[in-house]
């Protein structure tokens, strides 16, 4: 009987080694479960609050900021600005920077003198059809709030209205929501796990220590490397889209053609994550371990599935260190919005700009640690 | 201390005949720092154009350094080195265009075919599609490659593998090629075959820097030089090396003596006095003794002790001895080194 497990001290004694030798293996293994549990946990609210909000105030008057003060105490939504015309609420809704836009009519403070029902417009951008969905009660819920308290002491009719509005995805379908976002992290899965493997493979065959003793230049190399796989993650796009736009149904309200040009951007700055990545690791099972690294943020501070705004201030700073982010605002602004280069060109430039600074890192580590290698 | 060594190691005289051009590689006291550990300290040779120069020592010695400081991967910590005629410090690129290179596993594409594999090493060193077609004709062809241009590489033998990578690193006609551990892991006949063609090669003038760790590769090259713990201890024609009298130190002799039975030999050689030395080769232990110890004396003392010995003969030391005594010597040096910065 004891024969049976013959062997089995030396094994456990070998493993216990390994373990320890591989001190990185066992830290990602234990170390992502933790911070996947950090983040939903601390990270991620699923209740919706201080919803990015634009008022246009036409009215200005005592009545109009009771009622705006209203709104703002219920913490479901967060004034960014007052603007001063329908055109400048609009434009703040199309390129995402407020998903609520109140706009109060430069007769509420008349009307409700005398004992009028007074109409409150809420624009809500229906792309995040939570947000939507927590807009529209919220809203509602307080001009029925109000017009009670006026009923009961005034003995007056319907006092406030509010209309809210669904712009953008009126029938609040959540693959409409879903699909834009998803786009960006199936091209950041493809592009940085296939540069990242490319080059790791290189580095174990040993071709690429071969590469760097004739004259190839590390940028020329690294051009190189990047270039198909940017056509690749082009195709990878131009099927994703297809495939909602046709099997999904979500309708494209802007151009196409600017959304594969701003994808470029983002496919550059995937696969100079890539390369950084394979800058580091020297196998291709610590590739995929650190390309994990990098999924997990893109997941969940890409305002992919939470909203940025409920999450808490040092999250939301983070959020601005993660591509997708950036992306999905572009492929939920093209698609779900209409909105032109005009609402993105900001985040365009930031992922052009997060590319060039992983790429030189990049090609700077790969000098370094190539040749030291 | 150092310095003295190294000039005592070097063979003098019958150095190689010079060509009365530029050498293929000039190191001058080179040295490669890695934090506090010296990895390579005060190197200096020279190799003339047409050597097959072997670069002999321990893993861990050095020898990869000193490679990829002279293909200018590595910078140098202190020292110059000139390949071709040129600067590795400042010319580094030049350098690499004019050198090749294949490493001990043979850094070849698995999933690209042979062909694929040469075009592709052809273009990375900037060859027209003329001269690349013309290169690879004459590559497959001094290979012997045409039975396998449409082969993937991962499918072809060891032997094979060795033969493209070889073709790889010399389609932009290099004068100057280095070969890291060329033949480790390959078999006896591609190896032998692989020593031909180098031969043909250097015949041609062109100039190998070979390492190794057979020391019947060794015994072929035209100039040898063994790098042990960072330091050179050796360097010259195998020949000038046999005769240096740090292997056969003054008053000394080595003899063969040949016998069934080695290692109850070898016991009891090392207790007869006038033996310095001895270790075992195959059937044979091969022993330094004093120069006036008779060799029928020897056998004598041997057979009373029931050893039964075959044949006793004057032996020239083998390169393998060589390196064995210098290795040797450098320890107690380096021991005696140590002692007197202690004091």
């Amino acid at each position: 009987m004891r024969d049976m497990f013959r062997g089995f001290r030396a094994v456990f004694y070998k493993e216990t080694l390994h373990v320890r030798r591989d001190f990185g293996t066992l830290f990602f293994s234990l170390i992502i479960p933790l911070l996947q549990m950090l983040l939903l946990g601390f990270g991620i609210d699923t209740n919706i609050r201080q919803i990015n909000t634009v008022v246009f105030n036409a009215d200005g008057r005592q009545e109009s900021r009771e009622l705006l003060d209203r709104l703002k105490n219920s913490d479901t939504f967060h004034v960014i600005r007052y603007v001063n015309s329908d055109q400048e609420m609009n434009n703040m809704i199309i390129a995402g920077k407020a998903h609520v836009g109140i706009k109060i009519p430069v007769d509420y403070s008349d009307k409700l003198l005398h004992k009028m029902s007074a109409q409150v417009l809420v624009l809500i951008d229906g792309s995040d059809s939570s947000v939507a969905g927590q807009a529209i009660n919220v809203t509602t819920a307080i001009g029925l709030d109000e017009s009670l308290r006026r009923a009961l002491v005034n003995n007056e009719t319907f006092a406030v209205d509010m209309r809210p509005k669904l712009l953008f995805n009126p029938d609040s379908r959540s693959p409409n929501f879903f699909l834009p976002g998803l786009t960006a992290i199936l091209l950041l899965n493809v592009t940085t796990f296939l540069t990242a493997f490319s080059i790791v493979r290189e580095k174990e065959r040993g071709t690429l220590e071969q590469l760097f003793v004739t004259p190839v230049r590390p940028m020329g190399l690294l051009l190189g490397k990047l270039l198909p796989y940017l056509f690749i993650g082009f195709f990878e796009l131009c099927m994703i889209l297809t495939f909602m736009r046709f099997a999904f149904r979500v309708p494209i309200h802007g151009s196409v053609i600017l959304l594969a040009f701003l994808s470029l951007p983002y496919i550059f700055v995937s696969l100079s994550l890539g390369i950084l990545i394979s800058s580091k690791a020297n196998s291709q099972s610590e590739a995929m371990q650190l390309a994990f690294l990098t999924i997990l943020p893109s997941i969940f501070f890409s305002g992919y599935i939470f909203p940025l705004e409920t999450m808490p201030k040092f999250f939301y700073a983070l959020s601005y260190f993660v591509p997708a982010r950036y992306f999905i605002d572009i492929t939920r602004g093209v698609i779900l919005r209409g909105a032109t280069i005009v609402h993105l060109w900001p985040d365009a430039l930031a992922l052009f700009t997060m590319g060039t600074i992983l790429l030189v890192i990049a090609a700077r580590r790969f000098q370094n640690k190539v040749i030291m290698a | 201390m150092s310095a003295n060594n190294h000039k005592a190691a070097v063979a003098a005289g019958d150095a190689i005949e010079t060509q009365g051009t530029d050498p293929a590689i000039s190191a001058r006291g080179l040295v490669r720092k890695f934090g506090n550990f010296t990895a390579v300290n005060d190197v200096s040779f020279t190799v003339k154009r047409g050597e097959i120069f072997g670069f002999l020592g321990p893993n861990g010695s050095g020898k990869t350094t000193v490679i990829k400081m002279l293909t200018g991967l590595l910078p140098l910590s202190a020292g110059e080195a000139s390949v071709e005629g040129l600067n590795v410090r400042t010319d580094a690129e030049r350098v690499r265009e004019r050198i090749g290179y294949m490493s001990q596993n043979f850094s070849l594409y698995p999933d690209l075919t042979v062909t694929e594999n040469l075009t592709f090493y052809g273009r990375i060193y900037g060859l027209s599609p003329e001269r690349l077609k013309k290169r690879m004709d004459d590559i497959i062809q001094m290979n012997g490659l045409d039975p396998y241009l449409n082969r993937v590489a991962a499918q072809l033998s060891g032997g094979w593998k060795q033969r493209l990578a070889l073709g790889c690193a010399m389609l932009h006609e290099p004068k100057l090629l280095f070969l890291d551990e060329p033949t480790a892991g390959i078999d006896p006949v591609a190896r032998r075959q692989l020593w031909d063609l180098l031969f043909d090669l250097s015949g041609h003038g062109i100039t190998f820097f070979v390492t190794t760790h057979y020391m019947d590769e060794a015994e072929r090259c035209s100039h040898v030089a063994y790098i042990y713990f960072a330091k050179l201890i050796a360097d010259g024609t195998p020949n000038s090396l046999r005769e240096l009298p740090d292997v056969t130190p003054a008053g000394t002799i080595r003899v063969e003596i040949t016998t069934p039975e080695v290692t109850r030999a070898l016991k009891i050689a090392r207790q007869i006095p006038g033996i310095r030395s001895a270790t075992i080769f195959g059937q044979s232990i091969h022993a330094l003794i004093e120069e006036h110890f008779d060799l029928d004396d020897l056998r004598e003392q041997l057979q009373k002790q029931g050893i039964v010995v075959a044949e006793i003969r004057p032996l020239a030391p083998s390169l393998e001895d060589v390196f064995v005594e210098l290795t040797y010597k450098n320890q107690a040096n380096g021991a005696k080194e140590t002692e007197a910065n202690r004091a």
